[in-house]
C-alpha cells in the first residue's frame, strides 16, 4: 500500500517537473563537454576524420546527425514499452537506417552539392556509434522529453567537435572559409598568397583530423582536471 | 486483455507493423522527392557533359541553359553505325526517348558489366559479345567558338564500383579534344583521382587512331606513356586497377562509334 503511494507521489513530482530542471539541463550541457561523444567517449570518430575538410560538410553532417538522433530517440522513447526486448536492436536498426535515408533523400533533393561530396557519409550514420549507444542507453530507459535533450545535447556535442575541426582544417590546409577565399587566391596569388604563404596539404589528409581532434582533447583536458585519470 | 510482449506472436506482429510502416514511409517520401533528385541527377550530367568540352564555369543554376547552348544535337546510334533518333532543343526529362535521358549506366550494369568480367583478357572476343548486345549508344554533336565536337558517355568498372565519364572528339573524329572522368567509389589519393585535372587533362590533343588510321584508342599506361606517344596517357601510381578500368572502358566504348565515325569520315 505505502508502495503504491509512493509511486504516485514520485510520479506528481516527475510530471511536475520543469521543462529545463537542472537535471534536464545537465542532460544537454553535459555532451557538449565533460562527457562528449567524440572527445571523451570516442564515438563516431570515423565520420569526423572523414568529412572535416570543409566546415560546409562538417556543418551538415552535423545537423543530420543531430535530426537523426532526435527523432530517432523520440520515437524509441515513445515505443520502448511496445518494442519487445528480444528484437529490440533490430528496430533500434530499422528506425535509425529509415531516418537516414530520409535524411539522405533529402540531401539528395536539395542540397545536391553538399550531397556528393559527404557521399557515404550519410549512409554511414547507421553505423555511427553515437546513435545506437544513445538509443541502447537513453532512449530505451527514459521519458521522451528527457531523451530529445539527450539527443540534443549529444548531435550538438557530436556537431561542434566537427565544426571546429573542419574550421582548423579548411582555413589552414585551402585558406578558405565555407568555401570563400579569406586570405587571397591561391591561383591568382593575391593576398597572403603573394607574400609567399602556402597552404598546408598535410592538413587536408585524414591524419591531420585525428591530430587536431587529440589537441581538442589535450586542451579539454587541460581545462577540466576532473576528466584527468588517476 | 494482458498482452504477452515477449511472446512470439506479438514480436511477429510488432516486426510486420514496423516493416510496413517504415517501408511505406520512405517509399512515400521518395516517390515526392524524386522530381528533384533527377533533376539534380540531369544537372550534374550536364556540367560533366559541358565539362568534357572544356566549358568549366557551369554550375547548377545555369547548367539547363549552357547545356542547349552549347549541344546542338542529341542522337543514338546503334552497333552498326547508324543514327536511330535525334533530337535537339531543351532537355526534357520526362522524355525516355530523349537521348540525354537513356541510363548508360543501367544498360552497361544489366548488359555489358558481366561480359567485362568474363572475357576481360580478350578484346577482340569482348568486343563481339558487346556487338551482339542490342544497347543504345548516345552521342552528343557540340559547337563551341564556332567550332564542332562529339562527346561520347561511356562507363565501365573501376576497383570498387562503377566508373563514367564523358570524351569529347574534335571534328575529325579522331583528336581528343577533352576528358571528364567520374567514380562512385574509387579510393580517394588513388584511383579517385581520375577525376582530377592532372588525369584528364592528359587526354587532350591525343589521337584515337594511329599513323595508319587503324583504330587503337587511347591506351592508359601503367608506368607512363612514352614521350610522344599520340594515344597513350599515364596511368595513376597506385591506382592500376581503376586505370585498367578506365583504358578498358575507352577502348570497349569508342570502338562502337568508331562504326560511326568511320562512315561520317567516308561520306565527306
Amino acid at each position: 500500500m505505502s508502495e503504491t503511494i509512493e509511486k504516485s507521489i514520485e510520479k506528481v513530482k516527475e510530471r511536475s517537473e520543469p521543462l529545463f530542471s537542472p537535471k534536464n539541463k545537465r542532460l544537454i550541457t553535459d555532451p557538449l563537454n565533460e562527457n562528449n561523444p567524440i572527445t571523451i567517449q570516442v564515438l563516431g570518430i570515423c565520420s569526423a576524420l572523414a568529412i572535416t575538410v570543409q566546415v560546409k560538410q562538417a556543418v551538415f553532417m552535423g545537423l543530420s546527425v543531430l535530426v537523426v538522433l532526435m527523432a530517432g530517440n523520440f520515437l524509441i522513447s515513445s515505443l520502448r514499452n511496445l518494442i519487445p526486448s528480444r528484437i529490440r536492436i533490430i528496430v533500434q536498426l530499422v528506425v535509425v537506417a529509415t531516418l537516414v535515408t530520409l535524411v539522405d533523400l533529402v540531401l539528395k533533393a536539395f542540397v545536391p552539392e553538399v550531397s556528393e561530396k559527404l557521399s557515404v557519409f550519410v549512409g554511414l550514420i547507421i553505423t555511427n556509434c553515437i546513435i545506437m549507444g544513445r538509443f541502447e542507453a537513453f532512449a530505451m530507459a527514459n521519458k521522451k522529453w528527457p531523451s530529445v535533450l539527450d539527443a540534443v545535447g549529444n548531435g550538438l556535442g557530436y556537431a561542434v567537435i566537427l565544426v571546429v575541426v573542419a574550421v582548423v582544417r579548411e582555413i589552414f590546409g585551402s585558406g578558405k572559409f565555407w568555401g570563400y577565399e579569406i586570405i587571397g587566391s591561391v591561383s591568382e596569388g593575391t593576398g597572403a598568397y603573394a607574400m609567399g604563404y602556402m597552404n598546408n596539404n598535410l592538413m587536408i589528409l585524414p591524419p591531420m583530423a585525428l591530430i587536431t581532434v587529440g589537441v581538442i582533447i589535450w586542451i579539454q583536458r587541460a581545462r577540466n582536471k576532473n576528466l584527468l585519470e588517476g | 486483455m494482458a498482452v504477452n510482449k515477449e511472446g512470439q506472436g506479438y514480436t511477429f506482429l510488432f516486426a510486420a507493423i514496423m516493416v510496413i510502416v517504415t517501408g511505406a514511409s520512405l517509399a512515400m517520401v521518395s516517390l515526392e522527392l524524386k522530381p528533384d533528385i533527377k533533376k539534380n541527377e540531369a544537372d550534374k550530367k550536364m556540367m560533366d557533359i559541358l565539362g568534357s568540352i572544356n566549358v568549366q564555369d557551369a554550375t547548377r543554376e545555369n547548367a539547363a541553359a549552357l547545356f542547349s547552348e552549347y549541344v546542338k544535337e542529341r542522337m543514338v546510334l546503334d552497333v552498326n553505325g547508324e543514327v536511330v533518333s535525334t533530337m535537339d532543343g531543351a532537355v526534357d526529362p520526362q522524355n525516355t526517348i530523349d537521348p540525354f535521358n537513356i541510363d548508360v549506366q543501367k544498360e552497361y550494369k544489366q548488359k555489358i558489366s558481366k561480359l567485362v568480367q568474363a572475357y576481360k583478357n580478350d578484346r577482340k572476343v569482348l568486343l563481339e559479345k558487346v556487338e551482339a548486345e542490342t544497347i543504345q549508344y548516345p552521342l552528343f554533336r557540340c559547337e563551341k567558338d564556332g567550332k564542332e565536337y562529339f562527346v561520347v558517355p561511356m562507363v565501365g568498372t573501376g576497383l570498387w564500383g562503377p566508373i563514367w565519364g564523358y570524351v569529347s572528339l574534335e571534328k575529325d573524329m579522331k583528336t581528343v579534344f577533352g576528358a571528364s572522368f567520374d567514380h562512385k567509389t574509387e579510393t580517394p589519393g588513388l584511383g579517385a583521382e581520375i577525376k582530377e585535372e592532372m588525369f584528364e587533362g592528359q587526354f587532350e590533343g591525343k589521337s584515337i587512331y594511329d599513323p595508319s588510321n587503324a583504330y587503337v584508342s587511347i591506351d592508359v599506361v601503367k608506368g607512363g606513356a612514352p614521350d610522344g606517344d599520340m594515344s597513350g596517357v599515364d596511368a595513376i601510381t597506385g591506382g592500376t586497377i581503376t586505370s585498367n578500368g578506365v583504358d578498358e572502358m575507352l577502348y570497349r566504348t569508342l570502338a562502337i562509334y568508331d562504326v560511326y565515325f568511320k562512315k561520317m569520315r567516308n561520306n565527306e
